[in-house]
């Protein structure tokens, strides 16, 4: 489950690469065009890089014109990336996009470093977008913030479906010679492999707070990188800085992914979710992201039974552990799915209770159709971040319900 | 048609104040004169954007000026070792031009012993800021040399009737010579993170409009 982040490809440009990804998604759309920030744009660290490009796109008359039809004969599932300068500028783009059937998924960006912020708060942003649109709605934060999780929970609450982690953060480079900044801007995002930790402790506290999926990014170079953010909680991981360096790195993570997997004799991507955690004893079901088309170059899956190992075994109280097996004849419950197969995608649009999507009054709830996902009776929330025994899973809760999915890796 | 493989360096030669590096052409292809390469820089996180300087057969070659960390580190490959590359890239020149007179500046000339062979080795003029810098001509042995403070453009504004002009080189040399030649073709500059569209971070500003360099230049007609 391999993407790409906001703003680090351009699927017209660069079909080949787009097709190499799971999902693909937009350049951040704003209502209006930008033409972006002066140069210089971007400075490369020791460790990374800066960006200061500020938005540019062609507004979205120009989006839903001239490039969405566009992307959408790509084959690949098309995110939308939304950017505002207010809450109704967000409600607003949200709402045109929700008319559009070429768009799987709206992520909104709530985090840009290079931009004036909004005026509202995360949370008002989400809700207002929420009320717009039925389509999944991922939330992408800044890891910048004091406590990324109690912001993750505020989203959550405001309807939303998943979250993006992380954004860049602000970072200056100055010029070798004179000393002084080197970007038009003066700062700029900070990119690439020094987020990782960072995005690694986002990742790892917004799942345990929230229990949303994630699509987790910052500094993923290899797939062993890819793996420690599906072991911190991610669901999915994107590709940003490393795509500028090798337009190749889909296809590399992907098979380094499945190795690492393999060498762990884990089957699927999903299975090396929330790993981190399973000390704690928390290990979230696996569950699908809505708008993904999983590759299928990879979907050989071993008939194995493969089980996770937990420190403490207290397997047989079934808190959390995770027994991971397969089908007793050896096939997939679910098939294959082929990449231009479209409608894998619209399983989460279609499904269960996505007519509550414009009833403010219920947006505040994890949506209960969220294949696998599954919570404490009578909790609207996971809270389990909020100081306190992590939630066991009482023996009314089996630790495979026979929903979740036991296809091939989704990778 | 672009792709991206990792190639084998061949020699590293010092050009003056340059570096000529030499690579074996793998599965790439050399393109049109003026496109460019993006060239994995040793030990940084970004490759560089080089436009290619000769194509023999089976090379490519690279001049290079070491002006910061990532073009040190290719100013000292040695014979051997393996660098990934990925072009050609962008737009290069538009080689149907009548009476072509090609014009470089400094590390700018380096697209232009590729181009002279395509246009079968027509007027060359070059300028450099010493006389070090200046060996690099050799590279393009029937060229008119000038060394600062005398610039190109002297050269160029009587020559420039009845010519095409093709040039490469900083900024103010480009400005320059597109006062004296409004419909030349210009190959500019920006650093590139990327190199395919997918940053846009080379956006420079030219007539108040911001172009990404890698899709729309980096040759763009002057007018």
């Amino acid at each position: 489950m391999i993407l790409n982040a906001s703003g680090c490809l351009d699927a017209l440009e660069a079909p080949e690469v787009a097709q190499s990804l799971d999902a693909f998604v937009t350049k951040t759309v704003t209502p209006q065009p930008r033409q972006g920030n002066r140069p210089v744009r971007f400075a490369e660290t020791v460790h990374g890089m800066l960006n200061s490009i500020g938005l540019q796109n062609p507004g979205i008359e120009v989006f839903l014109a001239d490039k969405l039809p566009r992307l959408a004969e790509l084959g690949v599932p098309v995110w939308v990336s939304v950017g505002g300068f207010a809450a109704a500028d967000y409600a607003e783009l949200c709402a045109t996009l929700d008319e559009r059937d070429e768009v799987t998924t709206i992520e909104l960006n709530l985090s840009c470093p290079n931009v004036d912020e909004a005026p509202e708060s995360a949370a008002e942003i989400v809700a207002a977008a929420r009320v717009a649109t039925r389509k999944p709605l991922y939330a992408k934060l800044s890891p910048a913030a004091s406590d990324v999780a109690e912001i993750a929970r505020a989203v959550q609450g405001a309807g939303a479906d998943g979250l993006s982690l992380v954004n860049t953060i602000r970072g200056l480079s100055l010029d070798a010679n004179s000393l002084e900044p080197t970007l038009g801007t003066e700062t700029g995002g900070y990119s690439g492999p020094a987020l990782k930790p960072i995005a690694l402790a986002a990742i790892f506290r917004c799942y345990r707070a929230t229990g949303l999926p994630i699509v987790g990014m910052g500094g993923i170079f290899t797939g062993r990188d890819a793996l420690e953010f599906l072991a911190a909680g991610a669901s999915a991981v994107a590709l940003g800085t490393v795509l500028f360096a090798d337009p190749d790195a889909p296809a590399r993570v992907r098979a380094e992914l499945m190795s690492e997997l393999s060498a762990r004799s884990l089957e699927q991507a999903e299975d090396a979710r929330g790993i981190a955690h399973r000390s704690t004893g928390l290990l979230l079901p696996n569950e699908k992201i809505p708008g993904l088309a999983p590759k299928t170059e990879a979907l050989q899956a071993p008939s194995r039974v493969a089980s996770i190992p937990r420190r403490g075994g207290n397997e047989d109280s079934g808190a959390g552990a995770r027994t991971i097996s397969g089908p007793a004849d050896g096939s997939s419950e679910e098939g294959e799915r082929h990449p231009s197969q479209a409608s894998a995608t619209q399983e989460g649009l279609e499904s269960g209770s996505r007519q509550d999507r414009k009833d403010p009054d219920q947006s505040a709830r994890v949506c209960g159709d969220r294949e696998g996902l599954r919570h404490v009776d009578g909790g609207p929330q996971v809270r389990t971040g909020e100081g306190g025994a992590l939630p066991e899973s009482g023996p009314d809760q089996p630790v495979e319900d026979g929903r979740r999915a036991l296809g091939p890796p989704a990778l | 048609m672009r792709s991206r493989d990792r190639l084998r360096v061949l020699a590293r030669e010092g050009v003056g104040a340059y570096t000529l590096v030499r690579l074996e052409r793998g599965s790439l292809e050399p393109g049109i004169p003026g496109q460019f390469f993006m060239v994995e820089a040793p030990g940084r996180l970004l490759p560089r954007a080089m436009s290619l300087c000769i194509a023999p057969a089976g090379e490519l070659g690279f001049l290079l000026e070491a002006i910061g960390p990532g073009t040190r580190a290719l100013c000292e490959v040695d014979a051997g070792d393996q660098l990934h590359v990925f072009g050609p890239l962008g737009n290069g020149f538009r080689l149907d031009v009548d009476r072509p007179l090609l014009v470089g500046g400094g590390i700018g000339i380096a697209p232009l012993p590729y181009l002279a062979q395509m246009l079968g080795d027509p007027p060359v003029l070059l300028g450099f800021r010493s006389e070090r810098h200046a060996a690099a001509a050799a590279l393009l042995p029937n060229a008119g040399v000038v060394v600062e403070p005398t610039y190109v453009t002297e050269p160029l504004a009587e020559l420039v009737e009845g010519h095409d002009v093709l040039a490469c080189g900083p900024e103010p040399m480009l400005t320059a010579v597109r006062a004296l030649a409004p419909a030349a073709q210009l190959a500019w500059e920006a650093p590139m993170a990327c190199g395919y569209g997918a940053c846009y971070g080379c956006s420079v500003e030219i007539d108040g409009v911001l172009k990404r360099l890698c899709i729309e230049g980096p040759v763009l007609e002057a007018a």
